[in-house]
């Protein structure tokens, strides 16, 4: 970007530079013994031109809206219309969780957002022995379709989306949805949101398992090819870091992995047979906004330009939206500390930051007490307020990429792309993600890097503060929120009352139906939504799959 | 070194079995997803010390007070048991008087994990 001869004057000024700085430090050492980024990158004093000096504005940066969209997927990002505020919200009852969504919309949020119990996450009824003492506990319960006709009751879906994170039984709560927009008169072509349907993170990362890897993908092509046909405005996989990140990796391998993931879907989705650009405008991602500030901005400057390549040269897409790395963010809940809790107010601002100045294009802020319990209403309007004063005080959003072009940032950018494809390399290598996953490599590499943090902190290499640094005694009580000791009981009878009231007949010729499917090759969402209709329990359908397909156990490596 | 329950989240389980067998003790860790009764069976099947149960998703009071009554049910409550993750201020002291010996929260530093086990537990008689 620079001309030779202007490199050439600027090599001579930095190494006079270097030595005054040199003069400087052996007078007052440097504060630190190494500066390393959160992902133990070592980071140098000063950035110049000539750390940038392999870079070419055309190829690898570009404009907003042009390939390979480093500087964001549209080309007016925040000036024509913001990210969306999308809170994560569930809690207790479908009733309860349905006053939590009236409450953030009131106050402006702009999409949903719905976290789900254990329970409903494994794909377990309320009355399951192994659901004891987890409902409702960390997110809403969802036993049957009637619990979603609650949950979204009185709210316009059919204007605003809704993002759900569920992975195995992706499928049931997306045709739950389905079926309950339906029965509002709101038509599948007109809905919109995301499901996380992101099977390969969880066997790397954040562990909800019902099968395993091979007919697992099977289920998300399903997904995939049904919503292409049936629901355009969906997004049917979220392929998610985040997790991979809070597991402990670090900024390169949540990106690689994820990416990887992201390979693996795609090849699964061509195997059907569908054309590229008939489903990848449709994949989403979803990223962790770690405390890092300037590492999470290159992270995500980086994905947005890998998943371009990738999409255009591997995958040889023509439509550009195919190339579009569009991302859900979530600030990083392992970076929040249950010592003195207001301090998360502070880390969560300035990760929202890195996210808005990486181009999101929707985020959740953490709230203060979630590293305690669910989010009392207090603490969650507080995080949302935080994406408001960024987005309309701060002046962040009046410029598009304002970091682009920022030798620390374009230097950062470039690494972590190249290191991130190296591990895409290693991965394609060993056959692709799920025979990458099968040898548990992903999994020990987060473990590595996770261990290695924790070494970090314990030796005070790293800081954490109120944990290992300017810790105190007293501590300022937090107010945190309890859900009701009888919710297990009355969601177990509210549940049994509505399968004495269905036509079991009918659930029982459905649930057959779909045990049918699953032993061919037919697409299992249309069973799956007959199912749901008749009023079947998300885990009578989740039963049909572990019969058919078997139960991934977790191989318990550290 | 156990998960009950159905919660996930294995970081710290995995990490703190790690800074055990680093410490020199042998760690067996039972993998995602048991239920107490699992747990207890191999705890005994595989003659251990101690039990250390890890749980992030707010069902261990439920859960940890059911590992420990197991326990008495088949006369192996000198198996010492103690318990990290993620509980609010009010349950710990319930979660003790279960008969849980500790409570880790998040921000110990693995040595001081590892110490307390040096320090309280004896290898089993039997």
């Amino acid at each position: 970007m620079f001309t030779k001869e202007t490199l050439q004057r600027i090599e001579a000024d930095n190494k006079k530079w270097q030595d005054l700085f040199q003069e400087s430090v052996s007078k007052a050492p440097e504060r630190l013994e190494r500066f390393s980024t959160v992902s133990d990158r070592p980071v140098k004093n000063l950035y110049t031109p000539l750390d940038t000096k392999d870079l070419d504005y055309a190829q690898d940066i570009g404009f907003p809206g042009q390939y390979p969209y480093t500087r964001g997927v549209q080309p007016s990002m925040y000036r024509g219309r913001l990210w969306t505020m999308r809170m994560f919200a569930g809690l207790g009852s479908a009733r309860d969780t349905n006053r939590r969504f009236h409450l953030l919309v009131n106050e402006g949020q702009t999409g949903l957002s719905t976290a789900f119990d254990m329970p409903t996450l494994m794909g377990y009824d309320s009355d399951s022995p192994k659901s004891r003492g987890e409902c409702g506990r960390c997110g809403v319960v969802i036993d049957t379709l009637k619990d979603m006709e609650i949950l979204f009751e009185g709210l316009p879906i059919e204007r605003i989306t809704t993002s759900m994170t569920i992975n195995p039984p992706a499928a049931v709560l997306w045709a739950m949805y389905i079926a309950m927009a339906e029965k509002r008169g709101i038509s599948r072509r007109v809905i919109g949101g995301t499901i996380q349907n992101d099977m390969l993170k969880e066997f790397i990362a954040q562990k909800t398992f019902m099968c395993p890897p091979k007919p697992s993908m099977r289920i998300i092509a399903d997904t995939v090819e049904f919503g292409t046909k049936e629901i355009p405005r969906w997004n049917p996989i979220s392929i998610s870091g985040y997790h991979i990140r809070e597991a402990g990796s670090t900024a390169v391998q949540e990106l690689a992995f994820t990416l990887a993931d992201g390979i693996a879907y795609v090849e699964a989705a061509l195997e059907r047979g569908l054309d590229v650009d008939s489903f990848a405008p449709r994949l989403s991602f979803f990223f962790n906004s770690h405390l890092d500030f300037f590492e999470e901005i290159a992270k995500f400057r980086a994905a947005k330009r890998m998943w371009a390549k990738i999409m255009k040269e591997q995958f040889k897409a023509k439509d550009q939206r195919s190339m579009w790395l569009r991302f859900h963010t979530q600030t990083a809940g392992c970076s929040l500390t249950a010592q003195q809790p207001y301090n998360n107010v502070i880390r969560t601002a300035l990760e929202a930051l890195a996210a808005v100045l990486g181009g999101t294009q929707s985020l959740h802020t953490n709230s203060l007490d979630e590293v305690l319990a669910l989010p009392t209403e207090e603490a969650a309007t507080i995080a949302l307020r935080t994406q408001q004063i960024i987005a309309e005080e701060s002046g962040v959003a009046h410029t598009i990429d304002p970091l682009g072009g920022s030798f620390y940032v374009e230097r950062l950018t470039k690494d972590i792309e190249e290191e991130a494809f190296e591990y895409i390399r290693k991965i394609d290598e060993m056959g692709g993600m799920v025979a990458a996953i099968e040898k548990n490599y992903p999994q020990m590499e987060i473990a590595d890097a996770a261990y290695n943090y924790q070494k970090q902190i314990d030796s005070r290499e790293k800081t954490v503060v109120g944990v290992n640094k300017y810790i105190t005694e007293e501590e300022l009580p937090v107010e945190t929120l309890q859900i009701e000791a009888e919710l297990e009981e009355k969601q177990i009878q509210w549940t049994n009352q509505i399968k004495n009231s269905r036509d079991n007949g009918k659930t029982k010729e459905a649930l057959e139906k779909l045990g049918e499917a699953a032993q061919g090759d037919d697409n299992l969402m249309y069973p799956i939504l007959e199912a749901v209709k008749e009023y079947a329990t998300e885990q009578e359908i989740c039963d049909v799959f572990r019969d058919v397909f078997g139960i991934y156990r977790d191989p318990g490596v550290y | 070194m156990a998960k009950p329950g159905l919660d996930g989240h294995d970081r710290g389980a995995r990490i703190i079995a790690r800074a055990y067998r680093d410490a020199g003790f042998e760690v067996v860790y039972s993998g995602l997803h048991q239920t107490p009764e699992e747990i207890v069976q191999a705890a005994i099947q595989e003659d251990v010390d101690m039990i250390g149960l890890s749980s992030l998703a707010g069902a261990h009071m439920y859960l940890f007070p059911r590992v420990v009554e197991l326990l008495k049910e088949k006369n192996a409550n000198d198996i010492v048991v103690c318990g990290g993750g993620i509980f609010p201020e009010e349950d710990i002291p319930q979660l003790k008087k279960a008969g849980i010996k500790e409570i880790f929260t998040p921000g110990t530093p693995l040595t001081e994990v590892v110490k307390w086990v040096e320090e309280h537990v004896e290898p089993r008689s039997s």
